[in-house]
């Protein structure tokens, strides 16, 4: 009995792992008003709280809902960050599990999103808010497998130290409190992925490349920069395709 | 390609691995020349280090011939380049400030989530020192992938300058000048170095000539110290002499001015503290060996100056902070911001006033590593600087002019 419980949950836990990936992913881009709006929004809830530092530093949300946020420094103006963001076609290039994001026009757009085992998940989002320079925000449309809702702002860093773009996401964990702890387990939690693509966002910026150890490259990713397609043009020595003299004893 | 590769403590093997590519636009990849094994990467030989994974390829200072370049690298095919064992984006807050190895972009975002929790922030990249770094695959090869090659490697035009003239531009050399900078010397000072390994020795050259009016090291190898004092160091064998009481001596109880620590996390000694040290370091981990940093900080005098260049990774007891407070001392401390010295060094090599080559006791072709390691950790007095050449065969170490009897 037991045991027959245990196995049907099984497949119920990859599941939720999946979302929660996928939510993950899109962790940095949507936004769901909880189909119907049952309540008020919670980016717009917490935003009122009395201290100044940022809501999703809190130590605890409280209800059904999770709010996690993440801020990057990057050393280039804010106008160029927000004109790259905006472009939705780019965000696949430093969100890791985003493989397509397809602008269907109005602010709307239509997301592909890897899952484990091969899957994928589509996802359609709408803009609800934006500031040319300031502020995008979106929410998932009616009928999307994920309910969220989310900003990325940006502002001026004193100083002239370049920019701060932070991101928002309130959003319902698929599977609850369970679903979120297995997706940690996955390291999907919408905080850490939100947080690498932050800092994916901030290397390609800064440097016009994601820093990798790998040595070769992963043919399955799209290219980080749209003239990549020209990379083969890189220059090599021929002789180094033949066996050193003194080679291997 | 043969490559030297990680598998556990005090296993390190010379293995064929798949040869790199140009991955990203400003990458290039070089052909190794010369590579050298560094007192730091004995802490990863003793297992020290967390963050490593078998297979993991070692090697943080080398140099070698451009073989293949991306397409936004300013290097071009052919050119002979020293690689700084740093990986500086050169676009950050932090390399704009020359401060290259504090850099936010060079440890893959992953990986950069296994330092965070532990320091408050990422380390930046480094070639060939854990994953804690970003896992990037190190030197002790016969090629390695050069991320930011327009940033890093520093372009060697004279070819009369030999590779042993220059390759420690990539890490001891610039790490012994940092040391001694951060020693903050004036003229005629009193400076006092902790360990003669290639750190100590080179900021000890490095003191002097930024105008230290004394410079005292304090080893227990006898051909360490000899080397230290053919430098023009005055010298204290910690086997022979207590230490704190020689200082306080030869300083007339004032203490030096500046006090180097290069001895980092896997200090020797007979002392109570020491051997604590060394028991949690190898039961719980994450525990640093500190014997010559509090030695340091007790001898150093009221006001004065504690630079360490040695390697430290986790915490550490019984660090004695009341003394640096209530002396009023200043520590400056940090991963070498390679970069920012590599061409006044190159200037200062060219025009005769730095020598490095004096520290090379062994030649080993690359598929020697693993006996390089073994002396280099076993044999500390004789085996004081291996340079490996990858692509020259033979299974014996040929024996060099080095002080090995």
């Amino acid at each position: 009995m037991e045991r027959s419980r245990r196995a049907a949950a099984q497949p119920r836990a990859a599941a939720t792992a999946g979302v929660a990936l996928a939510l993950g992913t899109a962790a940095l881009i949507l936004g769901t008003a909880l189909v119907g709006t049952r309540r008020q929004s919670q980016l717009a809830r917490v935003r009122s709280d009395p201290d100044g530092a940022p809501p999703a530093a809190r130590r605890a949300v409280a209800g059904d809902r999770v709010l996690t946020g993440n801020a990057v420094r990057i050393n280039r103006p804010r106008q160029e960050l927000y004109a790259f963001w905006r472009d939705v076609a780019n965000l696949p290039r430093f969100m890791e599990n985003v493989r397509e994001v397809r602008p269907l026009g109005d602010g709307r757009s239509e997301w592909t999103i890897a899952a484990p085992m091969g899957a994928s998940v589509t996802l359609r989002t709408e803009v609800t808010e934006e500031r040319a320079g300031e502020l995008i925000a979106w929410r998932t449309l009616e009928g999307s497998d994920v309910a969220a809702e989310g900003r990325v702002s940006f502002r001026d860093a004193p100083g002239g130290r370049g920019s701060i773009v932070a991101a928002t996401i309130a959003y319902e964990p698929p599977g609850g409190e369970l679903g979120r702890w297995i997706a940690k387990l996955f390291g999907r939690e919408p905080q850490v992925q939100g947080r690498r693509e932050l800092r994916r966002f901030k290397m390609l910026m800064e440097t016009g490349e994601i820093a990798t150890a790998e040595n070769h490259k992963d043919e399955s990713r799209p290219a980080e920069s749209p003239d990549e397609s020209h990379a083969d043009e890189t220059h090599r020595d021929e002789s180094r395709d033949e066996p050193r003299k003194a080679d291997t004893p | 390609m043969r490559a030297l590769t990680w598998h556990g403590t005090h296993d390190v093997r010379v293995e064929t691995m798949p040869d790199p590519g140009i991955v990203n636009p400003r990458d290039a990849v070089i052909e190794v020349t010369s590579t050298a094994i560094c007192g730091s990467d004995l802490h990863l030989y003793d297992g020290v280090i967390p963050g490593m994974m078998a297979g993991d390829i070692l090697g943080h200072e080398f140099m070698g011939r451009v073989v293949e370049v991306g397409r936004k690298s300013t290097l071009k095919v052919g050119q002979r380049v020293v690689v700084p064992f740093t990986i500086s984006c050169g676009s950050c807050y932090f390399c704009e400030r020359q401060q290259y190895s504090a850099c936010d972009n060079s440890n893959p975002v992953a990986k950069q989530d296994l330092t965070e929790p532990l320091y408050g922030h990422a380390m930046s990249g480094l070639f060939g020192y854990s994953h804690l770094t970003g896992g990037y695959p190190g030197g002790q090869a016969e090629y390695v992938r050069v991320p930011f090659s327009d940033v890093g490697p520093i372009v060697i035009e004279d070819d009369a300058l030999e590779d042993e003239r220059v390759l420690f531009l990539s890490d001891i050399l610039p790490t012994g000048w940092m040391a001694a900078e951060n020693a903050d010397i004036a003229e005629g000072d009193i400076v006092a170095v902790w360990g003669c390994g290639p750190v100590g020795l080179f900021a000890v050259q490095s003191a002097l000539l930024m105008g230290a009016g004394r410079v005292i090291a304090i080893d227990h190898y006898p051909h360490r110290l000899e080397l230290a004092r053919g430098l023009g160091a005055e010298v204290i064998d910690f086997e022979q002499t207590a230490v704190l009481e020689a200082l306080m001596e030869m300083t007339g109880g004032i203490g030096p001015d500046a006090v180097i620590d290069a001895v980092g996390t896997e200090a020797h000694g007979f002392s109570i503290d020491n051997f604590l040290d060394t028991v949690k370091q190898h039961t719980l981990g994450g525990a640093d060996s500190g014997h010559a940093l509090r030695e340091a900080i007790l001898a150093c005098r009221k006001g004065g100056r504690i630079s360490v260049p040695g390697v430290y990774g986790g915490f550490l007891d019984k660090f004695p902070l009341g003394a640096l407070m209530e002396k009023g001392l200043q520590l400056r401390t940090g991963q070498t911001h390679v970069q920012r010295y590599s061409r006044d060094l190159l200037r200062r090599i060219g025009a005769g006033e730095i020598d490095t080559t004096f520290l090379i006791s062994h030649r080993l072709p690359l598929e020697a590593a693993p006996t390089g390691y073994r002396n280099f950790h076993d044999r500390q007095n004789e085996w004081t600087k291996v340079v490996l050449k990858p692509g020259q065969s033979g299974e014996m170490p040929r024996r060099s002019a080095g002080p090995d009897r």
